[in-house]
C-alpha cells in the first residue's frame, strides 16, 4: 500500500512538476503546481509528517496559489503569444544538463535504514514543544518577517502613491 | 518502508525542474512558480532527513520555511503587479531600463 | 489488517450516503421552510400519479432535469478546467466529514470501532485545508467560462472565501486551547465532564464569542445568505452562469453538502457532538452522585448516534432560518466585516481566552 502510494505520487508529482516549466498557459502552470503541491503533501503524510501535510495544502496549496491564480486572473494572461524561449536543441540540452546534476547527487545519498520512529513524531504536540522552546528565535523573526511583508505588499499594491 | 534515498531523489528531480525553469522561462510568473517549486523540493528533503535521524527540527524548519516562501510569494508578486501596470508586460526580457 | 480496511470503507459509504441523501433532503426543507416563513405554501405538484407527498418528489424532479439538459462548454473556454470546476467544487464538500465524529466507540464481540472514518491528530487543522481547498472551484469555473462577468464573480466569491477561512481559523484556536487538542473525538469526549458538578461542559458556554464568529465566517465560506452575493439570485450575475444541467447540479449539491458540514462542525466543536448530557458508555451517570442507569451498549451507541444526528438537523434548520430572514450584504460590507471586525475579534478572543487558561491551570 505505502509503495503503491509513494509511486503514485512520484510519478505524478514529477510529471506534473515537468509540465508547470513546459507548459505555455500560466494559468495551466498554476494548476499543475497545485497538484504538485498535493503530492507533495502526500509525500509528507508517508514521511510520519502530519502536521506538515495539512500545513502545505493550507498555506501553499490553499493560499499561496489561490493568491497566485488571482493575479494570473486579474492580469489575464493568456497563452504565450511570443516564440518558445531557445529552440529544442536548448532545452534538450538543459534537461542533459539537469539530469547530470540530479546523478551527481544521488550518489552522496545516506543509504543506512530509517528506524521506526515513536508514535508521537510528526504530531501538532511534538512541531509545538520544539517550535517555543528550541527554535523560539526563528519563530519570532518570522513573525517579524510577515509584518513586513505584508506591510510591503499592501504599498506595493495600492494605486496611488501612499 | 520506503528507502529514503527514493524521496532524496524526487526531491533532487523536482528541484533541477523548478532550476530550469527559472532560468529559461522568460514569462515572470512561470519564474515565480519555478521559484515555488524549487522551495517545494528542499522541504520535500528536510522532512525525508528527519524522518530518517528522527529529528522534529527538519518538520520545524519546513514550517518556517513555506511561512517564508508565502510571505516572499505576496511581495513578489506585488511587485509583478506594479511593473505589469507601468509597462504592461510580465516578460522578463522587456526589463533593462538599467542597462546603458 | 483487511477487516480494518473493510470497516473503514463500511463507515465512509454510510457517512457519504447520509451527507448526499441529508442534501438532497435539505433542498426540499429550504423550498418548504422558505414558503412557510413566507406564508405560502410552496412546491407541491410534482406528483406520480397523483401521490403528491408533500412534495418530496420535487428532489426527484429535480434530479431528472438536470441530468436531462444539454451540457454544453462555452466556446473558447478551457474544456478542461470547465468540466473539473464542479468536481473541484464538491469534493472539498464530501471530503471534511471524514473526520467529524458521529459516536463513541461501538464494541462488537471483540472489536471496537470508532464511529469516526479518520482519527487523525490534526483533524481540525485538517477540516481547515480542504476548507481553503474549496476555493478552487469558484475560482476555476469564473475564470474557465470566458465571460468577463463569470470571471468577476468567481473573483468576489473566492476573495470573500479566503477572507473569511482566517477569522474562521482563529476563532477556532480558542477551542484548541481550552480542549488541548486538535483531535476531534478527544474535543468531543471532553465535552462530557461536567462543569461545578452538573453543566456539561460544552463548547457554547466556555467560548460564547468563538461560537458566534465561527458561525459568521463558517456562513461566509459557504457563500449562503447573508453572504450570498456571489451567487446573488436576482441581483448580480454569479460565477455558475456558463454552467448548465448536472454541472450546476453539482454546484448546488455542493452549496447544500456545505450546509450540513457547517452544521457538524457547530455540533462538534460547541455543542458537544454525540454527547448526551449525563450519558456515559454504560448508562445515565446523573448529577449530584443521584444515581446512575444502566443500559445496554448497544442502546448507548444507538442514543449517542440519535443526539448527533437531532443536533446536525437542528442546526441546518437554523442555517436554512437564517437565509430567508436577513437581506444579504453589499460586497465591501462584506470585506469590511471579515477584515475590520471579525478578525480583531477573533484575536481578541484568543487572547482573552489565553490569559484565563493561564490563570485557571
Amino acid at each position: 500500500m505505502e509503495t503503491f502510494l509513494f509511486w503514485l505520487f512520484a510519478i505524478v508529482g514529477v510529471g506534473c512538476g515537468i509540465m508547470v516549466v513546459f507548459h505555455r498557459n500560466p494559468m495551466s502552470s498554476a494548476i499543475y503546481l497545485v497538484v504538485t503541491m498535493l503530492c507533495l503533501a502526500g509525500f509528507y503524510a508517508l514521511l510520519a509528517g502530519p502536521f506538515v501535510a495539512v500545513i502545505q495544502v493550507l498555506v501553499y496549496a490553499g493560499a499561496v496559489m489561490v493568491l497566485i491564480l488571482f493575479v494570473i486572473m486579474m492580469l489575464n494572461l493568456q497563452e504565450e503569444t511570443l516564440e518558445r524561449e531557445g529552440g529544442m536543441v536548448t532545452w534538450i540540452l538543459a534537461g542533459l544538463i539537469g539530469l547530470g546534476l540530479v546523478m551527481a547527487v544521488v550518489r552522496q545519498f545516506p543509504h543506512t535504514p530509517a528506524g521506526t520512529p515513536e508514535a508521537a513524531f510528526g504530531t501538532i504536540e511534538e512541531v509545538g514543544n520544539k517550535l517555543f522552546t528550541v527554535y523560539m528565535l526563528p519563530f519570532e523573526l518570522t513573525s517579524v518577517l510577515l509584518l513586513v511583508a505584508i506591510i510591503g505588499a499592501v504599498i506595493l499594491a495600492k494605486r496611488r502613491m501612499l | 518502508m520506503i528507502p529514503i534515498p527514493h524521496y532524496l531523489t524526487v526531491s533532487a528531480i523536482l528541484f533541477t525542474t523548478g532550476a530550469i525553469g527559472v532560468l529559461m522561462r522568460r514569462n515572470a510568473l512561470i519564474m515565480l512558480m519555478s521559484l515555488e517549486l524549487m522551495l517545494n523540493a528542499v522541504n520535500l528533503s528536510f522532512v525525508a532527513y528527519a524522518r530518517l535521524h528522527q529529528d522534529m527540527g527538519g518538520h520545524v524548519f519546513v514550517f518556517l520555511s513555506i511561512t517564508v516562501a508565502a510571505a516572499e510569494a505576496a511581495v513578489g508578486l506585488a511587485i509583478l503587479l506594479t511593473i505589469f501596470r507601468a509597462r504592461a508586460t510580465v516578460d522578463v526580457d522587456n526589463l533593462h531600463l538599467l542597462q546603458r | 489488517m483487511f477487516l480494518d480496511f473493510v470497516i473503514v470503507l463500511i463507515k465512509a459509504g454510510v457517512v457519504l450516503f447520509a451527507l448526499l441523501n441529508l442534501a438532497a433532503l435539505l433542498t426540499w426543507a429550504e423550498r418548504k421552510q422558505s414558503a412557510f416563513m413566507q406564508d405560502r405554501i410552496g412546491p407541491n405538484r410534482a406528483n406520480l400519479g397523483n401521490i403528491t407527498a408533500g412534495g418530496l418528489l420535487h428532489i426527484m424532479a429535480d434530479g431528472i432535469k438536470m441530468i436531462a439538459k444539454e451540457d454544453f462548454i462555452p466556446e473558447g473556454a478551457h474544456r478542461v478546467l470547465h468540466t473539473l470546476a464542479p468536481a473541484a467544487a464538491l469534493f472539498p464538500a464530501l471530503v471534511v466529514f471524514a473526520v467529524i465524529p458521529f459516536g463513541d466507540v461501538l464494541v462488537i464481540g471483540e472489536k471496537a470501532i470508532p464511529l469516526q472514518v479518520a482519527n487523525l491528530n490534526v483533524g481540525i487543522l485538517y477540516i481547515f485545508s480542504i476548507a481553503s481547498l474549496a476555493v478552487y472551484g469558484t475560482m476555476l469555473a469564473g475564470w474557465a467560462s470566458n465571460n468577463n462577468y463569470s470571471l468577476l464573480g468567481g473573483l468576489r466569491a473566492s476573495s470573500q472565501m479566503i477572507s473569511y477561512e482566517v477569522s474562521m481559523g482563529l476563532s477556532i484556536l480558542g477551542i484548541l486551547m481550552i480542549y488541548q487538542s486538535a483531535q476531534l473525538d478527544v474535543i468531543v469526549r471532553a465535552q462530557g465532564q461536567l462543569l461545578l458538578g452538573f453543566i456539561p461542559k460544552w463548547g457554547i458556554l466556555l467560548q460564547p464569542v468563538a461560537f458566534f464568529l465561527f458561525l459568521a465566517a463558517a456562513m461566509a465560506e459557504n457563500k449562503r445568505a447573508p453572504f450570498d452575493l456571489p451567487e446573488g439570485e436576482s441581483e448580480i450575475i454569479g460565477y455558475f452562469v456558463e454552467y448548465s444541467s448536472m454541472k450546476f447540479g453539482m454546484f448546488f449539491l455542493a452549496e447544500f453538502v456545505e450546509i450540513v458540514i457547517v452544521a457538524g462542525l457547530v455540533t462538534t466543536l460547541f455543542f458537544g457532538g454525540w454527547q448526551f448530557p449525563y450519558l456515559q458508555a454504560d448508562g445515565f451517570h446523573w448529577p449530584f452522585a443521584a444515581g446512575v442507569w444502566h443500559l445496554p451498549h448497544l442502546l448507548v451507541v444507538l442514543i449517542q448516534i440519535a443526539t448527533f444526528s437531532i443536533k446536525v438537523l437542528v442546526w441546518c434548520w437554523i442555517l436554512l432560518l437564517v437565509r430567508w430572514t436577513l437581506p444579504r450584504f453589499r460586497y465591501d460590507q462584506v470585506m469590511r466585516l471579515g477584515w475590520k471586525m471579525m478578525l480583531p475579534l477573533a484575536l481578541a478572543n484568543l487572547l482573552v481566552t489565553a490569559v484565563i487558561v493561564l490563570l485557571v491551570t
